[in-house]
C-alpha cells in the first residue's frame, strides 16, 4: 500500500454517493426538469434504508426502500411542477425543507444506533493491492454499481431512441410535443429516476459510509451534486471526474486530520463547499459556453393543455 | 376527469385565496398526521397552536420568533420579485451574528452606550459582506446564486463552530461551545419587565412600511419588479442586470445580518453553535406565503413563529420530536405551491380524456 492509498480510498468513498445523486439529477435536467430537492430526497432515502436494516430487513431491501423513498419524494415534486405547473425552484426548495423535516421527525428513534447490516468492501483479489488504482478495486457493491450506472446512463442518453427523446424534451418541449412525444410523461419518468438515484446516494451514506442515522446526515452533499451537474456540463462521465475531484478534496481534509496536522477540523470541513464554489465559478465564467451546454428548456414549465 | 385550463388573466381572488387554502390544507394534513400517530388530532392541534398563546409570555415568545423571520423575509422578497434566488440568508444571518459578537466580546466593557448601535452596524456589515461574495460571483462571473449562497451557508456555519469551539470560547464555560455572555450594554432591553420580547421588535416594525415604500414607490423598486416580471423589457429599457443583482443581494444580506444581531443581542445573549432554528430558510417560506408583500409577510411570519412555538410545546406536551415544526413548514410550502395553480389555471370538468395516441 502506498502512503497515499488512504487518501485515494477516502476520496472514492466520498465520490460514490455524489456520482449517484448527480447522475440522477443530470437525467432529470436533460429532460428540462431542475429539481433542487436532491438534498431532501437523499435524506429520505437514507432514513428509509437505515430503517429497513434496523428493522431486520436485508441489504437488498434497504436499497429497494431507499429507491422507493427517493422516487416517492420526487413524485411529490413532479406532481407540483409537471401537473400543477408550480415553479421548479420553489418546489425544489420545498422538497428539501420537507425531506429534511420528515427525515428528522421520523428518524428520531434511530439516532445513536449503529446499522446492524452494512455494505462492506469487496476487494478484487490481485487488483486491490495495486498501488494508486488499488482502492478502485476494493469498493463495496454500491461503488461498483455506480461505475455501471455511469456507463448505462451515458449509453441510454446518447445511444438509444428513448435517450434521444428525453434530450429532445429538455431542449425544446414544444417541438417534442409536436413530434408526438409525451413531454409530461417523459419528464415524470426522468424526475422519478432522479429521485431514485438520490435515494441510493442516501442509502450509501446511511448503510455503507457512516453506518448510522443522524439528522442532516448528508450535510449539503445534495447541493454539491447539483453543482456537479453544472460542472460536468450535463455529461455523465464528467460527473464522475467532478465527483472524484470533490471526493478528493473531502478526502484530503480527512487525510490531513489523520496525519495530525494542527489545523481546525471545522475550517478543513469547509473545503468541499469552497471547492464547489470555485468549480462553479470556473465553469460559469463564460456564459455563452454554459448556455450552449445547458438543456435549453431547463427549469421552464411546459403545459400540454394549451 | 378534471383538467386544467389556463386563465386569460391571473385571478386576483386566488392570489390571496391560495395562501389561506394552503394554511387550511396544512392543518388538515397535520391533523391526519397526528391521527396516524395515535394522537387525538384536535386536542393535539390545540396543544400546539392555541394553548401556548394563552398568556402574555406566550405572545411575547411568538413576536420574538416572528420578528427575525419577518426581517429576513422582507429582504428576501425584494430579490424573489426580481427572480434572484438568495437562499443563503441563513449564512448571512450567521455572519451578522459573528461580526456583532466579535465587537461585543472584545469591547463591551469599554464602549458603554455605543456598544449596541455599533453591533447593529457590524451585523449588517457582516450580512452584506457574505451576500456581496454571492453578488460578485453571480453578477460578474455568472455562477448560480442559488448554489453559491447555499454553499456559503455551510461555510458560515463552520466558521461559527470554529470560533465558539476555538478562539472565542468562554474559558469559564467548561468546554461548552459558547462565548462569554453579553453585558447589558450589548443587549436589546426588554420591552416590559418579565418578558423576553425586546426593543429589536421596533426595528422590524419600522422595516415593514420601509420595505413597502422601497418596492412600491422607489424607482429602484420599480426596476427590480420589471426585471422579475419582464426581463426582456428590463434589458430593452437599459436596466443593468448586474446592478439589480447587487442591490437585491445587499438588501437581503443586510436584513439577514441585522436579524442575526437581534438574536445574539436578544434572547440568546451570546454566540454558540446552535442558536438558530433555521430562520434563514424558514424566511423563504414566509416570503412566499406572504406573497412578497410586506403586510402578507408580517402575517406569514406570525404563522411560522406559531409553528416554531407549536413544535416546542409538542416536545413538552406530546413528547413529539421538535422537527414536527419543519414537517409542518414543508407541508405548508408544498400546499401553497399546489394551491397556486388556481391563480393561473381554472379547473375544468372534461367528460372523457381524448387519447392523443395516433390510431
Amino acid at each position: 500500500m502506498g502512503s497515499f492509498d488512504p487518501l485515494i480510498a477516502s476520496g472514492l468513498a466520498a465520490a460514490i454517493p455524489l456520482v449517484y445523486a448527480a447522475l440522477g439529477e443530470l437525467v432529470a435536467e436533460r429532460a428540462g426538469v431542475l429539481n433542487l430537492g436532491v438534498e431532501g430526497m437523499m435524506l429520505v432515502g437514507a432514513l428509509a434504508a437505515f430503517a429497513a436494516v434496523a428493522g431486520g430487513a436485508g441489504l437488498p431491501a434497504a436499497l429497494a426502500a431507499s429507491i422507493l423513498a427517493g422516487a416517492a419524494a420526487a413524485a411529490a415534486f413532479a406532481v407540483l411542477t409537471l401537473t400543477l405547473q408550480a415553479s421548479q425552484v420553489a418546489a425544489g426548495l420545498a422538497l428539501t425543507i420537507l425531506g429534511t423535516g420528515v427525515s428528522a421527525f421520523l428518524g428520531r428513534g434511530y439516532v445513536g444506533f449503529r446499522a446492524p447490516a452494512t455494505f462492506d468492501d469487496l476487494p478484487v483479489p490481485g487488483l486491490s493491492g495495486l498501488p494508486v488504482i488499488g482502492p478502485l478495486f476494493s469498493l463495496n457493491v454500491l461503488g461498483y454499481a455506480a461505475i455501471a450506472m455511469l456507463a448505462l446512463t451515458a449509453w441510454f442518453l446518447f445511444h438509444t431512441r428513448a435517450g434521444l427523446a428525453l434530450r429532445a424534451v429538455g431542449e425544446s418541449p414544444a417541438v417534442a410535443h409536436a413530434l408526438g412525444l409525451r413531454v409530461t410523461r417523459i419528464r415524470y419518468a426522468a424526475t422519478l429516476f432522479g429521485g431514485a438515484m438520490a435515494g441510493v446516494a442516501g442509502c450509501y451514506y446511511a448503510v455503507a459510509q457512516f453506518k448510522m442515522w443522524q439528522e442532516g446526515l448528508t450535510s449539503g452533499n445534495g447541493w454539491i451534486a447539483l453543482a456537479l451537474v453544472v460542472f460536468a456540463a450535463w455529461r455523465p462521465w464528467r460527473t464522475a471526474l467532478g465527483a472524484l475531484l470533490f471526493g478528493g478534496v473531502t478526502g484530503f481534509g480527512l487525510y490531513l486530520q489523520a496525519t495530525g496536522v494542527h489545523f481546525s477540523p471545522f475550517l478543513l470541513g469547509s473545503l468541499p463547499y469552497l471547492a464547489t464554489i470555485a468549480a462553479l465559478v470556473a465553469v460559469s465564467a463564460s456564459p455563452q459556453l454554459l448556455r450552449r451546454h445547458a438543456p435549453a428548456s431547463l427549469g421552464k414549465p411546459f403545459f400540454e393543455g394549451d | 376527469m378534471i383538467r386544467l385550463a389556463r386563465r386569460a388573466a391571473p385571478s386576483r381572488l386566488m392570489l390571496w385565496g391560495a395562501p389561506l387554502v394552503a394554511v387550511a390544507l396544512t392543518f388538515v394534513l397535520g391533523a391526519a398526521l397526528f391521527a396516524a400517530m395515535g394522537q387525538p388530532p384536535l386536542s393535539a392541534l390545540h396543544a400546539l397552536f392555541v394553548s401556548p398563546l394563552s398568556d402574555l409570555n406566550g405572545v411575547s415568545e411568538l413576536l420574538l420568533k416572528a420578528s427575525p423571520l419577518c426581517l429576513i423575509a422582507l429582504g428576501l422578497a425584494v430579490g424573489f420579485r426580481s427572480n434572484v434566488w438568495n437562499i443563503g440568508a441563513e449564512g448571512q444571518m450567521y455572519m451578522g451574528a459573528v461580526f456583532a459578537t466579535g465587537l461585543a466580546i472584545h469591547f463591551q466593557t469599554r464602549w458603554g452606550a455605543w456598544m449596541l448601535p455599533a453591533m447593529i452596524l457590524a451585523g449588517v456589515a457582516g450580512g452584506l459582506a457574505w451576500a456581496a461574495i454571492v453578488a460578485a460571483l453571480r453578477a460578474h462571473l455568472h455562477a448560480s446564486e442559488i448554489l453559491v449562497s447555499l454553499m456559503l451557508t455551510y461555510v458560515a456555519a463552520l466558521i461559527v463552530k470554529y470560533l465558539v469551539f476555538g478562539p472565542w470560547q468562554d474559558p469559564a464555560a467548561n468546554n461548552f461551545p459558547l462565548t462569554v455572555s453579553f453585558e447589558d450594554n450589548a443587549l436589546f432591553s426588554p420591552l416590559m419587565e418579565g418578558i423576553r420580547l425586546n426593543t429589536s421588535l421596533l426595528i422590524t416594525l419600522a422595516s415593514i412600511p420601509l420595505a413597502w415604500v422601497f418596492m412600491k414607490l422607489s424607482f429602484t423598486g420599480f426596476q427590480l419588479r420589471v426585471a422579475g416580471d419582464a426581463p426582456a423589457a428590463a434589458r430593452y429599457a437599459g436596466h443593468s442586470e448586474a446592478r439589480a443583482i447587487w442591490i437585491v443581494l445587499l438588501v437581503s444580506g443586510g436584513a439577514a445580518g441585522l436579524a442575526g444581531v437581534t438574536e445574539v443581542a436578544g434572547p440568546i445573549g451570546n454566540l454558540n453553535d446552535r442558536w438558530t432554528p433555521g430562520y434563514g430558510f424558514t424566511a423563504i417560506i414566509v416570503a412566499a406565503l406572504g406573497r412578497l408583500h410586506p403586510v402578507g409577510i408580517a402575517l406569514a411570519a406570525l404563522l411560522m413563529a406559531l409553528l416554531y412555538i407549536g413544535g416546542e410545546s409538542a416536545q413538552v406536551a406530546l413528547q413529539l420530536p421538535k422537527a414536527v415544526s419543519s414537517v409542518f413548514q414543508g407541508l405548508l410550502l408544498m400546499a401553497l405551491l399546489a394551491c397556486e395553480v388556481l391563480v393561473h389555471f381554472r379547473l375544468q370538468w372534461a367528460p372523457s380524456t381524448r387519447s392523443s395516441r395516433a390510431a
